[in-house]
């Protein structure tokens, strides 16, 4: 080969002047393949094992054997980006039927293939109104209790724009519409609810909410997934302009927050959508066909004029999404949402009835999670729980969060009696 | 054509070459249904459900098929699609090498799937796996301090601008308003200095394909926040000028912005951080070898020196300090930390965790001398497999890719015909500089013969007729696929086809 080319030494075809060269070590040991499984497992098993009654925003819902088998299927993990359509049909057509997934699921025209997670389709989101709204306005609405990860992330979104960020108040869980109505104004561009909230519970005036945003021209942006958008009221209905959130609740198992970002919007910003899109065409022998399209919304077609940055995007995990929702099928999403529901009210139930603890904290209609309130300090009880093997949110002084989404049937009993014991 | 007359051209292709025939299944006159096609079944949401008619929907439409149909539809989309491990896949500046199977058990571990709230003391695996993954990335890049959040390679551009906004607003320059990004830069740089604010200046080539040194001078001023390079560059060639450059940004007070989108080319040969530059990012998709699935999800660590580690987004992960006290030989731990001027979060979590954890397996597993190796063996491919091929390569000496020009040809038609020789093809007409650009990455990966096929599939192409081009691929699942109707009449999902 060294011939072909015309040099000597592998070392010649390095084009690097002596004064940047690295001729140190990195100190990094390699080893086979063998000792590096074992290095890892061993590693990751000092992590302790523990039953997680932990939601907000990241869900452990059980995986169908079905995902795991057919999404690492080489063709499928090993394959690029697909600027090569002819080549990619499969990869484009699973895209387009997750597109179609959130379609259905929102009401709404649009769907993109994905972004990175919540928080960066929230700050999408946020630039998307940016771009759309005629007005001068520049501020974006959020929950006071908006997750910390989606607060900030947003914030970073909006730096390099004139839009700034605020809260609105809560009620009982939900929102305080009120309190709402009385922040909205000519300069607000965005209103952002999430259903159900980072609490669990349902909203109970997105209509309402959706009214009040269009009243006063703002883009009415839901939060909400896949599960919850299931049974609950669908985006579209409600007035929604964009729906944000996290899909990978259905394809991905708990794995330290990775998710895949939903993004969905009205046919009106078709043209000002982030990220990529699969769209149904034609092949040269008039088969239905499908192919990236719009691209020229995009980074290496518009540069600096593009509608946001991203590239690389979270398909693979869209693929996961799209299988989990076609292997439940309609019916079995309808069942685990409506289970989330039963599950939540049971548990709480059962909690409230322990001495020393309140729950659920709020009168509401709560989805997978809620909050508890305990006498004693929630810290110690939460710390008490976990030496007795279970997880569980501290969202306060004297307040915990308990999810039952990760939770089989058969262990609910274990976690109540946990509770009972630590609370005594 | 009929489908039917596509069907017969398979056959017509010289026999001289390896082929590639994909899998097409036609049902109907039309390729794979959709799901959609199979079932549709409606459930109606108020019946069964726990929850107050107002908070419902009324009813959801989706397919309902058994788990055989699923799975069969589901395979045969599979293999509708070429990945790296149906063939060759030299993409440029893509770096689409293999992607190691046993990082894919590695990220099955049960162990590892944790949830992000839980408490650190109880997740210390997980807090040491990204803590050794921060080290390894910062000796590798030459950084004092690395983050992991950045979900992909565009959002750890983000995280570096800013990064760089908040140091500069921290020393009170709040008048730094541009970004310098080269012509052949990524479209990444371009849209990530326009998503923080920035006005973002363009910067030309000189005759050779490398910094225009004149016109950095010239576009170099006190409102200079940043340059941003790709070192190589997307022609494949070294910034001999870098440490000029670096000079140069830094006497102005700019910071000095590396796109690690080229860093395969260099590992453990030059770091970014003895060049000069002040921030980079990683993609560890391409260096480090994890799956690009169809589009992502990648990750895209951030390195900075010292100065600007006390920006980076939180949390970070450092080892927890010992008491006085503590035995001897106790289990190091960690805990999460803020830094002091954070910029906060550009991801809800930690970003990919299991990406990060493939990343960290392909580390360990290669170690200094494999990660010295790959980029020996992607510069000598890059190397040869242009030696062998007919097409021009005008901008030289490159490293681990190379920009052919296809010339007469269109280099977008080179590549459908390229398909039917059963190799994936190069990215084309990027970047421009380079008339019908032909941007060839082989990776380390590729032996010889394999380099061999690959040319063979190049110079049959560049001995075709233009008609023979134009017609292509005949081979793929799909033939030549209408990209204007497609955005022209956008059809995004099935609810769209039905209103035909």
């Amino acid at each position: 080969m060294l011939d072909s080319i015309g040099v000597d030494a592998v070392a010649d075809l390095f084009d690097i002047p002596a004064d940047v060269r690295f001729d140190d070590e990195f100190g990094i040991e390699a080893r086979t393949e063998r000792e590096t499984r074992r290095l890892v497992r061993s590693i990751l098993g000092r992590n302790d094992e523990l039953t997680e009654l932990l939601g907000r925003g990241h869900y452990g819902y059980y995986i169908p054997s079905i995902v795991d088998h057919l999404a690492d299927r080489s063709e499928f993990l090993t394959s690029y980006t697909q600027y090569q359509p002819e080549v990619s049909q499969g990869f484009l057509q699973a895209l387009f039927e997750y597109q179609s997934l959130l379609v259905e699921l929102t009401g709404l025209e649009i769907a993109n293939c994905s972004m990175y997670d919540a928080a960066t389709a929230l700050g999408e989101a946020a630039t998307l109104a940016d771009r759309v709204r005629d007005t001068s306005g520049h501020r974006v609405l959020v929950p006071d209790l908006l997750l910390e990860g989606r607060r900030s992330t947003l914030e970073n979104y909006v730096a390099g724009t004139e839009l700034v960020v605020d809260a609105y108040p809560a009620d009982d869980g939900i929102v305080d519409f009120d309190a709402l109505e009385t922040a909205v104004d000519d300069d607000v561009v965005m209103i952002y609810v999430e259903n159900p909230t980072v609490r669990g519970t349902i909203e109970e005036r997105l209509g309402a909410i959706g009214d009040l945003a269009a009243d006063t021209d703002a883009l009415f942006v839901l939060g909400s997934d896949p599960i919850a958008l299931s049974v609950l009221q669908r985006p579209a209905d409600v007035g929604a302009d964009v729906v944000v959130g996290d899909a990978s609740v259905l394809g991905l198992p708990t794995s330290y927050g990775m998710g895949l970002g939903l993004f969905a919007c009205r046919e009106d910003y078709l043209r000002q959508v982030p990220g990529r899109l699969v769209g149904a065409s034609d092949d040269a022998t008039e088969r239905r066909a499908y192919t990236l399209t719009l691209q020229t919304r995009e980074q290496h077609i518009r540069r600096e004029r593009a509608t946001s940055n991203i590239c690389t995007n979270q398909a693979w995990v869209a693929l996961r999404t799209a299988m989990h929702a076609a292997s439940l099928g309609p019916s079995g999403m309808v069942d685990l949402a409506n289970r989330g529901v039963r599950r939540a009210a049971d548990l709480a139930d059962r909690l409230d009835d322990l001495v020393g603890v309140k729950a659920p904290v709020h009168d509401r209609h709560h989805l997978r999670e809620f909050v508890v309130r305990v006498d004693q300090p929630a810290e110690a009880i939460a710390a008490d729980l976990e030496t007795k093997g279970f997880a569980v949110h501290v969202v306060g002084d004297h307040l915990l969060q308990v999810c039952v989404a990760g939770v089989t049937d058969d262990r609910i009993d274990a976690v109540v009696d946990a509770f009972r014991e630590v609370v005594r | 054509m009929t489908g039917e007359d596509a069907d017969k051209h398979r056959g017509d292709a010289s026999n001289k070459q390896v082929h590639y025939d994909q899998a097409r299944y036609v049902d109907n006159g039309q390729y794979e249904p959709l799901l959609s096609e199979k079932d549709r079944t409606t459930v109606d949401v108020g019946d069964d459900s726990p929850l107050p008619d107002d908070l419902t929907r009324d009813s959801i439409e989706l397919p309902e098929l058994s788990e055989p149909e699923l799975v069969r539809h589901y395979t045969r989309l599979s293999q509708m699609i070429y990945g790296i491990d149906s063939g060759p896949y030299p993409l440029g500046s893509c770096t689409m090498k293999y992607n190691p199977k046993f990082t894919e058990d590695v990220a099955a571990l049960p162990a590892g799937a944790v949830h992000p709230d839980r408490s650190e003391r109880s997740i210390q695996g997980t807090l040491a796996v990204l803590y050794r993954l921060q080290d390894y990335l910062g000796r590798i890049g030459g950084m004092d301090a690395v983050t992991l959040q950045p979900p992909a390679g565009a959002a750890g551009e983000f995280v570096g601008i800013r990064v760089a906004a908040a140091y500069h607003e921290h020393n009170g320059e709040h008048h730094r308003d541009e970004v310098i990004v080269p012509e052949s830069a990524h479209g990444t740089n371009f849209a990530t200095a326009a998503l923080g604010g920035y006005d973002v200046v363009s910067l030309p080539s000189d005759d050779e394909g490398r910094v225009d040194l004149d016109a950095l001078e010239a576009a170099l001023s006190e409102n200079t926040a940043a340059l941003m390079l790709t070192n190589p560059n997307t022609l494949g060639l070294f910034e001999r000028d870098i440490a000029e450059i670096a000079e140069m940004v830094h006497d102005v007070g700019g910071l000095l912005y590396y796109d690690g989108a080229n860093l395969n080319a260099l590992l453990g040969r030059a770091r970014p951080g003895d060049m000069g530059f002040d921030v980079m990012h990683y993609n560890v998709h391409k260096t480090f070898a994890t799956p690009h699935g169809g589009g992502g999800p990648g990750a895209g660590p951030v390195g900075v020196v010292d100065e600007l580690a006390p920006f980076l987004p939180a949390p970070r992960v450092r080892e927890s300090q010992r008491a006085d006290g503590d035995q001897k030989g106790r289990e190091q731990t960690y805990e999460l930390f803020d830094p002091d001027h954070t910029i906060g979060k550009v991801h809800g979590y930690q970003g990919n965790w299991l990406v990060l954890l493939k990343t960290f397996a392909y580390i360990a597993r290669l170690g200094d001398d494999g990660l010295t190796d790959a980029s020996a063996k992607a510069v000598l491919n890059a190397n040869y497999l242009a030696s062998q091929i007919e097409y021009e390569v005008p901008y030289e000496p490159f490293h681990h890719e190379f920009v052919a020009s296809a010339g007469d040809q269109d280099a977008a038609d080179v590549a459908k015909r390229m398909l039917d020789y059963g190799v994936h093809p190069p990215t084309t007409k990027w970047p421009e500089i380079v008339p019908e650009a032909l941007m060839t990455e082989p990776t380390e990966v590729e032996s010889k013969s394999t380099l061999d096929r690959l040319a063979a599939a190049f110079n049959a192409v560049a001995g075709e007729e233009d008609e023979t081009l134009a017609d292509a691929p005949t081979r793929t699942t799909a033939r030549r696929i209408d990209q204007t109707s497609a955005a022209r009449n956008p059809r995004l999902s099935w609810h769209a086809l039905d209103e035909e």
